[in-house]
């Protein structure tokens, strides 16, 4: 059975380059970086090397890049130790309803105990309304935290304005740019944010190693505490085959883009296009144009997005439903639910997100194979079969795709 | 091994080539080995777990393990068992099926003075509703589980039989199981005892083959109702009377649906003769507790009755069980005009409890069964 993988904003493999680079550092150069001896010395530059290149790609400076085991950490770091921080000037956070649960959870965490969070909402294609958004700040108000691209829909945010925005009101910015560095530009300094997230296994670097911007002149809290790593930012012996990957995957990312993202939207399109025109009664979520170019998420009315993954998943073909994170535990979608979309739908909502390694053949496939999946489950559906179309509201929401 | 045991029952399968099975896995013993045999013999089998019950809800005291027959651990080893013999594995979330359609009339009922069977309900509303829909969804032939109960293609459509190991019959529990259903269903460990299972399970070298057994209902795990009772629903306010069957104050009580029918212990009452919780009456807020002749009962009204048979219009004389460890008791099942049955014991027996399901039995033969009013 072929493989097909369309599921890249849950993780993506590790590139064969990255890999490579990679090797020398288990056995090899294993020193410690922090050692003053030959073993650590062979290793501090690859480490110094990498926290360039990951600067690089984001218009950074070398300096004010922290390396970090996971965007989840990165998120926690920003919000936890700016709150900490910054105890003195208040407690009142802004984010938004549509957040990775990284930093939602990090949020609600925080109102118990005594926080108060404006969690902003979102109109139906996920867009923020940036008047509302500035109308929140308040003199309490310490941060704000506004994710670079949305990981369910593919939706960007405009972050360059809401940084704008944080800069009159002097509101400390940051910015959950897991989905969305190695996919779409991102600079730190036309941004205007304080506090950016970036995680390694989304872009060809390896699972459990990231990095945080932290802008020059910070005051933020530690985290973890214990040795004097990364400025006294990070304690903890650092990961330096998994630094070395993210490095690479930067660089690489930072040659890459402008041409993958092109090959990838293009597939993308192709496979929007051909089932819309396949499936009737489908809905995308997301915004129609500003959206991550490998991102497609569809509700399939009538169906349930589980039933539809399994059926898919025997025929090779890998997408998701929702945040890989909630899934075996499959609620449904909070982001969905903030773009009010109905909730039998958001039941529906099967997500695809490709990569530079898909081709037009899968993407042909999956065209070919997925209408009559839908089909039958339709035909399974006791909703689509009931008869009493008209009876309720959920049956008049999909009666009117 | 496996084959010799299976022919007489499953000659269904032996005989078929090559079916795509969806089993249903707890992580447990049983449901792990049934996933093992039917792939030996071939099969294509999809291990399927149903997340019913965010366990993050409960932590046990002291640090004590849960030994109960769906924690979040067993999804992990359902997991880990799909992984050991090679078959894929999904999670299913019927979470929110669960709640609405057995937490929440399992709490319904207590309050309402009833003794509740959530295994049951679990069964019909899930794990042959819900469950089965999905495995039909995947294209399988059937949904395997495994319980010990087996499935009889007779003349006149399927029989739902006992399982043959007496100690492990779980037909009462099954007993909702529609002719459509039973004929999409599995019970390949029907034919064996415990025992038998075991061995499968270490020739398998299956990495549960060493689990203890399941006791406590799956979603109160430490088997303290009372508390989740009051998780669910909060406490307080529902103090009454203890009264002894002849109309005599003799305690106090913190709440109707801290007591079951037949209880005896933790009454707090000094009385002359050991006494029993022999009824309930959850809107007086009363508990009435009697001598032990006070809990025989020779008749029962039951409702909502499910039949494996054509649901009789005459009078039928039948074996009937009232809980799952009750020995079945020769009666006379009269149906009433509105749907209703009586059941009418030859002896009476103890223990009748509300809530409970009564099941209908000819020698090993699943005919019926109702809810106990």
């Amino acid at each position: 059975m072929n493989h097909i993988y369309l599921d890249n904003n849950a993780t993506t493999p590790v590139r064969p380059e990255v890999l490579s680079a990679m090797l020398p550092y288990f056995s090899e150069q294993f020193g410690n970086p922090s050692s003053v001896h030959w073993a650590g010395r062979q290793v501090s530059g690859a480490l110094e090397k990498a926290r360039a290149q990951v600067a690089t790609l984001i218009n950074a400076s070398p300096a004010e890049i922290v390396f970090v085991s996971c965007g989840s950490e990165g998120d926690n770091m920003a919000i936890l130790g700016t709150l900490d921080a910054l105890s003195d000037k208040g407690k009142h956070i802004i984010t938004t309803a549509v957040e990775h649960p990284a930093v939602l959870n990090t949020c609600e965490y925080l109102e118990k105990r005594g926080y108060s969070v404006t969690y902003l909402p979102v109109d139906a294609d996920g867009m923020l309304d940036l008047v509302e958004l500035e109308a929140a700040i308040t003199p309490e108000t310490v941060l704000l935290s506004v994710m670079w691209a949305n990981n369910e829909t593919g939706t960007l945010f405009p972050i360059a304005e809401i940084g704008a925005i944080a800069k009159k009101h002097q509101v400390r910015f940051h910015c959950d740019a897991v989905q969305a560095v190695g996919k779409v530009p991102v600079d730190v300094q036309a941004a205007n944010v304080d506090l950016l997230v970036i995680s390694g296994h989304k872009l060809g670097a390896p699972k459990g190693i990231g990095a945080i911007y932290i802008r020059r002149g910070t005051k933020l809290t530690p985290l973890l505490h214990g040795g004097h790593q990364e400025r006294n930012r990070r304690a903890g012996t650092h990961n330096v085959p998994s630094i070395v990957g993210l490095g690479l995957a930067c660089e690489l990312a930072g040659q890459e883009m402008a041409e993958k993202s092109v090959q990838i939207k293009a597939l993308r399109d192709h496979l929007e296009a051909g089932l819309f025109a396949a499936v009737p009664q489908i809905k995308l979520n997301g915004h129609p144009t500003e959206r991550l170019p490998n991102t497609l998420n569809v509700s399939f009315a009538w169906i349930e997005g589980e039933s539809l993954l399994m059926s898919l998943d025997m025929k090779g073909i890998a997408a998701s439903s929702g945040s890989a994170c909630t899934s075996g535990s499959l609620e449904p979608s909070h982001v969905l639910g903030a773009m009010c979309v109905e909730v039998t739908l958001a039941h529906s909502s099967t997500r695809f997100s490709l990569g530079a390694n898909n081709t037009v053949e899968e993407i042909d496939y999956v065209i070919e194979i997925l209408p009559p999946i839908v089909q039958r489950l339709r035909d399974m559906s006791p909703l689509y079969n009931c008869g009493k179309v008209d009876a309720c509201e959920s049956c008049d929401t999909l009666k009117r795709l | 091994m496996g084959a010799r045991l299976f022919a007489p029952l499953y000659g269904f399968i032996m005989t078929q080539k090559k079916k795509r099975i969806v089993v249903a896995m707890s992580g447990g013993v049983d449901s792990s080995t049934t996933a093992a045999l039917l792939k030996e013999q071939g099969h294509e089998v999809i291990g399927i777990t149903m997340q019913i019950w965010d366990y993050s809800r409960f932590t046990a005291p002291d640090g004590q393990l849960f030994g109960s027959c769906c924690s979040l651990d067993d999804v992990y080893d359902a997991r880990r068992v799909a992984e050991a013999i090679g078959i894929p594995f999904y999670v299913v979330n019927f979470e929110a099926d669960f709640q609405s359609q057995v937490i929440d009339p399992f709490c319904n009922e207590y309050f309402a003075g009833r003794t509740p069977n959530p295994c049951v309900l679990c069964n019909q509303k899930l794990k042959f509703e819900r469950l089965l829909q999905r495995a039909h969804e995947l294209e399988a032939d059937a949904l395997a589980t495994g319980h010990y109960a087996r499935i009889v293609a007779g003349a006149a459509g399927y029989e739902l039989r006992k399982g043959l190991d007496p100690a492990k019959d779980q037909s009462y529990f099954l007993f909702t199981l529609s002719q459509q259903q039973l004929g999409s269903v599995l019970f390949p460990l029907g034919a064996m005892t415990k025992e038998e299972v075991r061995a499968h399970a270490a020739r398998f070298a299956l990495p549960v083959a060493e689990k203890s057994e399941s006791q406590d209902i799956c979603f109160v795990p430490d088997g303290d109702y009372v508390r989740f009772l009051e998780e669910e629903r909060g406490s307080g306010h529902k103090d009454g009377a203890i009264l002894h069957v002849s109309g005599k104050e003799v305690g106090r009580h913190r709440g109707t649906y801290r007591y079951t029918i037949g209880q005896r212990r933790g009454l707090g009452i000094a009385w002359p003769h050991p006494l029993y919780v022999v009824r309930i009456d959850a809107e007086r807020h009363e508990v009435i507790v009697g001598e032990e002749e006070f809990l025989q009962v020779s008749s029962l009204l039951l409702r909502n009755l499910c039949w494996t048979v054509p649901a009789p219009v005459a009078p039928l004389r039948a074996n009937c069980r009232i809980r799952y460890r009750h020995h079945e008791a020769p009666a006379l099942l009269t149906p009433n005009a509105d749907g209703s049955l009586l059941v009418t014991f030859d002896q009476p027996q103890t223990g009748v409890t509300p809530g409970q399901a009564a099941v209908f039995y000819d020698d090993d033969r699943v005919l019926g069964g109702g809810w106990i009013q």
